[in-house]
């Protein structure tokens, strides 16, 4: 038998066929599955929230979280005063930040919010090089409750300036760029973002829906747990206080804690401008933990321009 | 030396110069990644183990460590396997020597480079996609192109009227890694982005090992065992079952990584189902191995190479025991993400993967040198190492895994799980570590063939002859 024909050709053509057929069933199906994808308010914030792409871009090819938005907190509407209750988010668009993947692309948000954030939302009026401000609204749709994004500053009247003036550094969170260093810093080799639905609710929160992925890149899900699912932290302990504690050495306040040191977040100086002398600091550490001490050094307090500054945004405010 | 060879004539480059640079270069990436490996785990067995620095911090080097591996070891020594392989069982020469070495000059240079981005953060994010797209246009154009078309004009130029297993292997992967590879960098480079994209990421990671890793490893048994042994192989057509059935249901169960997102439901029962098929190829090549084997099992004690050929399809047996049964949901939810999957991964890398190479390499390496082996006692000692620094691996992140099930479905707090892991933790550490050092003893072993090994003389094979040391 062997011979009697270009036997390679034959092969060729049997594994082109196999593999095709794979590729249809594992790729081409499920793509219809994912492009009716509704997005949910928790996708429409991480969309919006995260700018264009996380991780090695075009705006941000050193990954040091340049490029992206600023959500900040209104509780006053920035052009007519009135209060806004409860407060809502916006998201600010500088001139350098790139639009983020579900503007850009609407149909990534699903059919119906897509449709909705363009006709209601005004979304296709933005562009990547004048500032712009979004927010997330809701509408009826045939009586049921849809988010949608809408552009503030085609329908509101809101500048980008405006916005950043009413809210105050206070409320503002650099979300994007703390998500950047959760990329970067590796948290995502020890800890998911993916509570399991066959157990974890008690203790983790509830499971992600179809619709709060899109738009978002990279999802990071994380496949090894060596730590606690952070997808809820910040309900189940939203004290800025025990973070910074915690991030700069986790042992402070987890003395069991096999989660590494963040201090070099921190950068070179602290809050008031002082440089940080890490060395002394260690050594102080030290000396507490042989107990020579009886107290542990005082944490210095961040930065606002710091990273550390930005992943303590990014876990209180996404990770809800 | 390298230099010379990269700008000379094809007729002047000696034969085998590809198979000797690709070897020693894979051999050199396995030392720094298990070096790499052996840091980490010294870092999560004692957390302030070098602490407060950017560049050494865990979350820096992990990803370092799996791309060493995966692109460095394990894929240098599958390109080592094909440039001498392919050609021997064509019945011809390679098909370019030249291309064989600018393979492996571009590779070695673009891998040191991806890995240094990643080493100071500069990554995409996506689990095994970490590389940053550029890295990964480099990766396509200077690394897997080059080495398929290699492989693939050798077969089209052999001597010999059929081809067998092995080739058909070598010719199927080579475009297979491609595909998988193209598919999976997607979304950086169309900017695809949400759960699609998460998708893409494991159906990568999956498909990278069941298209690439393991299949080509198999492979190289298929030409290992019945050449040194001296017996034909036991079933050409079991052979091809196993090779049929590889492309049919490996290239499927990718969402079982991702049983608890919500994907599509039908997508993901599809997947246990397929997942659970991949016990035929695995049975078809175990058995055909180990029947090859017949009445040569004294060389299982007497022979490196066969000792680690047979050890790597022995790992085989519970490497897919474990794979068919726990991607099944009755099972997944209990180990999913925790170190049971670690262990798994490095069975299949550690274990099967890099013992069926090791030998190749051992074997391709004294072939091509024309020299034999300079030292058994070191072999002995480099498999011993191996051996046992992997068994304690496995054992140890095994329980550490089940102790993490049975954390998270009893909801127990999560310090306490990971107080209770942590001689485990220090355990992987000492097993990995035996690894590395047997490792650094197989270079010395194989620096000191290269110029001390006894010369071949004309006509025989290495493990014709006596061992001398
Ligand atoms: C080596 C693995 C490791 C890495 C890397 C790591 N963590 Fe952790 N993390 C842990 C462990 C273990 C715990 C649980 C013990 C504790 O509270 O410290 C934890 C706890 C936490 C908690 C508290 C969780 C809770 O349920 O209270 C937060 C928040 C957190 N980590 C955030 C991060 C962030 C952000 C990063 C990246 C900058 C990070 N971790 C990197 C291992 C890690
Ligand atoms: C050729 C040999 C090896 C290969 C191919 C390999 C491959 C891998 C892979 C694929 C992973 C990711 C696992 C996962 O996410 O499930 C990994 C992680 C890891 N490997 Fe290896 N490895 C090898 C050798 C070693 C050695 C010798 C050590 C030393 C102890 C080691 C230590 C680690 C550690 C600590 C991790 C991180 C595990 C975690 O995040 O929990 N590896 N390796």
């Amino acid at each position: 038998m062997a011979g009697q024909f270009q036997k390679h050709k034959l092969g060729a053509a049997g594994i082109g066929g196999m593999l095709g057929l794979s590729m249809c069933i594992t790729l081409f199906f499920p793509s219809f599955d994912f492009r009716s994808g509704e997005s949910t308010w928790v996708g429409l914030d991480k969309t919006l929230s995260n700018g264009r792409v996380i991780g090695f871009s075009y705006e941000d090819p050193l990954v040091r979280g340049e490029g992206k938005p600023t959500t900040v907190v209104l509780n006053k509407d920035p052009k007519t005063g009135e209060a806004i209750d409860p407060p809502i988010r916006a998201y600010v668009y500088d001139a350098k930040a790139p639009l983020s993947a579900g503007v850009r692309h609407p149909s990534n948000m699903g059919p119906t919010v897509g449709k909705l954030s363009i006709e209601k939302g005004k979304i296709d009026q933005a562009n990547d090089s004048d500032p712009v401000v979004f927010t997330i609204e809701a509408t009826d749709v045939d009586g049921e409750e849809w988010h949608y994004v809408n552009n503030a500053t085609v329908n509101n009247g809101w500048t980008a300036e405006a916005v950043l003036n009413t809210a105050g550094a206070e409320s503002q969170y650099l979300i994007g760029r703390g998500k950047t260093v959760y990329i970067t810093e590796g948290c995502w080799w020890c800890h998911t973002l993916l509570p399991e639905h066959t157990q974890d609710w008690q203790v983790f929160g509830t499971p992600p829906f179809l619709g709060d992925f899109n738009g978002e890149m990279p999802t990071a899900f994380g496949s090894d747990r060596k730590a606690p699912d952070l997808l809820h932290v910040a309900a189940r302990n939203s004290s800025k206080e025990w973070m910074t504690m915690h991030f700069f050495n986790p042992r402070l306040v987890q003395p069991n804690s096999i989660m590494p040191r963040f201090d070099y977040l921190w950068g070179k100086t602290d809050a008031n401008g002082k440089a940080i002398d890490f060395s002394k600091w260690r050594a102080e550490y030290n000396d507490y933990v042989s107990g020579k001490t009886v107290h542990p050094p005082e944490v210095p307090e961040y930065a606002p321009e710091s990273e550390a500054r930005a992943l303590i945004d990014w876990v209180l405010m996404s990770l809800r | 030396m390298l230099l010379k060879l990269l700008f000379a004539k094809e007729e002047d480059i000696p034969p085998g110069s590809a198979t000797i640079f690709f070897g020693y270069s894979a051999i050199f990436w396995f030392v720094v990644g298990t070096g790499l490996g052996s840091f980490n785990a010294a870092k999560l067995a004692f957390p302030d183990f070098v602490t407060g620095t950017e560049m050494f911090a865990f979350g820096h080097m992990r990803q370092v460590h799996v791309l060493a591996v995966i692109l460095g070891w394990i894929s240098m020594a599958f390109a080592m396997t094909m440039m001498y392989m392919t050609p021997a069982l064509g019945n011809t020469k390679l098909w370019s020597e030249k291309l064989g070495l600018w393979n492996c000059f571009l590779w070695n240079i673009g891998l040191s480079l991806g890995l240094f981005l990643l080493w100071i953060g500069i990554t995409s994010g996506r689990e095994y996609s970490d590389l940053i797209w550029p890295i990964d246009l480099v990766v396509l154009v200077a690394v897997l192109l080059p080495l398929g078309i290699n492989v693939w004009m050798t077969i089209a130029h052999r001597r010999t009227q059929g081809i067998y297993i092995t080739n058909w292997f070598f010719g199927a992967c080579t475009f297979m890694v491609m595909v998988t590879f193209v598919v999976g960098q997607a979304p950086e480079l169309f900017n695809l982005t949400g759960l699609t994209e998460g998708y893409l990421t494991f159906w990568f990671a999956h498909n990278v090992l069941g298209l690439w890793i393991t299949p080509v490893a198999a492979a190289i048994a298929y030409y290992t065992i019945p050449k040194l042994t001296g017996n034909p192989l036991y079933s050409h057509r079991i052979g091809h079952l196993h090779f049929w059935a590889i492309i049919a249901f490996y290239s499927t169960p990718a969402s079982h990584h991702l049983l608890s997102a919500p994907l599509p439901e039908w997508l993901k029962s599809f997947a246990s189902v397929e997942g659970v098929l991949i016990l035929i190829p695995a049975v078809a090549f175990v058995a055909n191995i180990l029947l090859t084997m017949k009445g040569r099992w004294s060389m299982f004690v007497e022979n490196i190479e066969i000792k680690f050929s047979v050890t790597g399809v022995l790992l085989a047996i519970p490497l897919n025991m474990q794979g068919g049964f726990q991607q099944t949901r009755a099972i997944n939810w209990y180990v999913h993400g925790t170190g049971w999957i670690v262990a798994h991964a490095h069975l299949a890398l550690l274990g099967m993967s890099t013992a069926l190479e090791i030998a190749a390499v051992y074997f391709g390496l004294q072939q091509m040198l024309r020299r034999k082996l300079y030292s058994l006692a070191l072999a002995n000692f480099h498999y011993w190492f191996y051996i046992v620094g992997f068994c304690i691996y496995w054992i140890s992140m095994t329980i550490a895994g089940l102790i993490q099930g049975a954390g998270k479905v009893y909801e127990v707090p999560y310090i306490d799980v990971v107080v209770a892991e942590h001689p485990y933790m220090i355990a992987r550490w000492v097993g990995g570590t035996m690894v590395f050092t047997g490792n650094l003893v197989w270079l010395y072993n194989m620096w000191m063939t290269a110029r001390e090994g006894t010369v071949l003389p004309k006509g025989r094979y290495s493990h014709e002859l006596a061992y001398e040391r």
